[in-house]
């Protein structure tokens, strides 16, 4: 028995002739302290996955298991670090996480939820910005606050959706930095969405693509056997790396050519133009990002 | 310097800041244009306002006489400022030649009753802008007791949003004029025991005041609570919050930005109403003063009124910077219409 456990689940949206299947016959089974990364494109259903796993909705068929226990709605054993990080404008970095630390140590007096919050927000490295309003922070520091957030409610599981997503490149690597050492150091069970084969790689003991619909199932797992700490400069020198890299990139854009084979149909020109383009503008040679 | 510019552009006031880069060192020539936009250009359509009124007055004949141009309204608010010197003045003879009376009669016989008698003279301008805010305040009051939490919860609940809304918009466009009556006789029959702090014409015009205000704030807080991020409300289902929590830790603060916006608009078209509300209903605020010297029909009248107009410009705008302010500050860094 697995520590979580989808079995058959299936998500659409919408009702009769205007109903989409987003996510069709999803089955997924993830051992507790195991992180997995789900990697896709854009729109694929990632967001909906996640949404699923926190409860915050529900199945149309299938059943969701944490720890042997159906999941019927959202709750604080499972941290969400959201896409655009939802952090609450009106509370300073202190009272975000305090807000969460409330609820889920609700007998700590307020000195230990204090210190309590200020632990995780030191652990990500913005004690000296914690009386501060979201609205005065970068994109990198909102996102360790969620992720400071998220984990501050010591979570059974932490669900990560695309966080690093609306960052630069600089900043990202850093967080990647951080959240790596972070997990090590916590042991978290965690579900990490992303659009970065490179980022799911480094930071993922499983990575699986998602395979897009509409109805999305999952498609192949890749184990990620390398040592921790991976770092960033001596990974890509591993020849266990490119391999996986190698191949994951490989299936994503087999599919990619099989979304586009039906976009070529359609508008050659723009099937031509786009990748070009936009590998160009990355300008990593061998990091393929899906977005 | 810094603080000073980020305090005037939380005011509003744009103009004061580039005075402060100046005097701070920062790059003359823009400060110089900046000012030129800011101070110049407003200060020349003064000038031009200014000289149409004198132009355009001084050919307009009334039975009152010409109608007053800047400077015999200038002249008007002077020998207002010495009347209101003038009736303090009296009062502190009053209160000197009662102490004196008093000790007197104490030292006759010092076991003799005195009484304190209060200065009884007529409220003088300033006395009736005292009036004037403190009734638009208690109106504001009131509207904001009703229009916030009904807001709060036609927002929730779309129920019941949908059972008060064609209520609110019939409501919502009816005139001050069209009220008064109304609650002049419901005050007249419910508030009997009438106290000599809260007289009849205070209670009429302020709540003529809450029923016109109330709409923008109840709009807005209703439109606040039921547009809030949905974002914030995932963080709530998270943490399963309970539902008192869920209000006062998510929902209000999410809507305070447009509470405050509503405010901002039940408060000037509260000032607003207030002038008219006090006309009829005779409470010695500004209304009564602009009514009373239409009556009096003296050849000083008119430039009288023109003061009062005037007055009741500059608080309206100064009550609009106040509530621009909240509005700024419960906005937490997020922009605001100024
Ligand atoms: N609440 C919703 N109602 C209707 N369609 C939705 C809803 N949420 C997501 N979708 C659709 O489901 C698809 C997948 O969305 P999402 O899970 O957000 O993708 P991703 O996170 O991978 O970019 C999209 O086509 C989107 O339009
Ligand atoms: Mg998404």
């Amino acid at each position: 028995m697995s520590f979580l456990n989808m079995k058959g689940v299936c998500k659409g949206f919408g009702q009769g002739s205007t109903r989409v299947e987003v996510l069709r016959d999803i089955n997924l089974e993830i051992q507790e302290g195991e992180f997995v990364a789900i990697v896709g494109y854009s729109g694929s259903g990632k967001s909906t996955l996640i949404q699923l796993l926190s409860g915050l909705s529900l199945p149309d068929q299938g059943t969701i298991e944490l720890d042997g226990k159906r999941i019927e709605g959202p709750g604080p054993d499972r941290g969400v670090v959201f896409q655009n990080y939802s952090l609450l404008p009106w509370l300073t970095v202190l009272g975000n996480i305090e807000l969460a630390v409330e609820r889920v140590f609700p007998k700590y007096t307020a000195s230990q939820r204090r210190e309590h919050a200020m632990r995780y927000i030191s652990m990500v490295n913005l004690a000296h910005a914690s009386d501060r309003r979201p609205a005065e922070l970068s994109g990198g520091m909102r996102q360790r606050v969620s992720v400071a957030r998220a984990l501050a409610m010591q979570p059974r599981i932490l669900l990560l959706d695309e966080p690093l997503g609306a960052l630069d490149a600089l900043t990202r690597g850093k967080l990647q930095d951080e959240i790596e050492s972070i997990m090590m150091a916590e042991r978290r069970t965690a579900v990490l969405i992303t659009n970065d084969v490179d980022e799911a790689l480094r930071l993922a003991d499983r990575v699986i693509p998602l395979h897009p619909g509409p109805g999305a199932v999952l498609g192949p797992h890749f184990p990620v056997p390398m040592a921790r700490p991976r770092d960033r400069a001596e990974l890509n020198d591993q020849p266990e790396y490119r391999r996986l890299s190698g191949e994951i990139n490989q299936y994503l854009s087999d599919l990619r050519r099989g979304a586009q084979g039906g976009v070529a149909a359609l508008d050659p020109a723009l099937a031509n133009l786009a990748p070009v383009h936009f590998k160009r503008r990355r300008g990593v040679a061998n990091v393929q990002t899906v977005s | 310097m810094r603080h000073v510019i980020a305090f005037s552009e939380t005011l509003g006031l744009s103009w004061v800041s580039p005075f402060a880069r100046l005097i701070s060192g920062e790059d003359p020539r823009r400060q110089f244009r900046a000012i030129l936009l800011e101070v110049g250009l407003p200060l020349a359509a003064i000038a031009v306002f200014l000289l149409f009124w004198s132009v355009a007055a001084s050919s307009i004949r009334t039975s009152l006489g010409t109608l007053p141009g800047p400077a015999q309204t200038i002249e008007q608010a002077g020998a207002m400022w010495q009347e209101y010197r003038a009736e303090k003045a009296k009062e502190k003879l009053f209160y000197q030649a009662q102490i004196q009376r008093n000790a007197a009669r104490l030292e006759r016989n010092p076991s003799a009753r005195t009484t304190a008698w209060t200065y009884n003279g007529k409220p003088t301008y300033l006395d009736q802008i005292k009036t004037s805010l403190v009734t638009v305040f208690a109106g504001f009051l009131v509207a904001t007791l009703i229009a916030v939490p009904v807001g709060l919860v036609c927002g929730l609940s779309p129920t019941v949003m949908g059972a008060l809304n064609p209520l609110i918009q019939v409501f919502k466009p009816v005139s001050p004029l069209a009220w008064l009556p109304i609650v002049t006789m419901v005050v007249s029959a419910v508030y009997l025991g009438e106290a000599a702090w809260m007289p009849k014409s205070f209670v009429i015009s302020a709540f003529t005041v809450a029923l016109c205000s109330l709409w923008p704030s109840l709009v807005n807080t209703a439109l606040g609570v039921a547009s809030i991020d949905k974002d914030f409300i995932n963080v709530a289902r998270v943490l399963r919050l309970p539902t008192s929590t869920r209000i006062t830790r998510i929902y209000l603060p999410a809507a305070l930005p447009l509470v405050f916006a509503g405010l901002r608009l039940s408060l000037g078209v509260g000032w607003m109403v207030l002038i008219a509300a006090e006309m009829l209903a005779q409470n010695p605020g500004l209304g009564k003063f602009v009514w009373d010297e239409f009556q009096n029909g003296s050849s000083v009248s008119l430039a009288r009124i023109v003061v009062a107009v005037l007055t009741i410009g500059v608080i309206g705008f100064a009550l609009d910077r106040v509530m621009v302010i909240l509005q700024r500050l419960a906005s937490f860094g997020r922009p605001v219409q100024a």
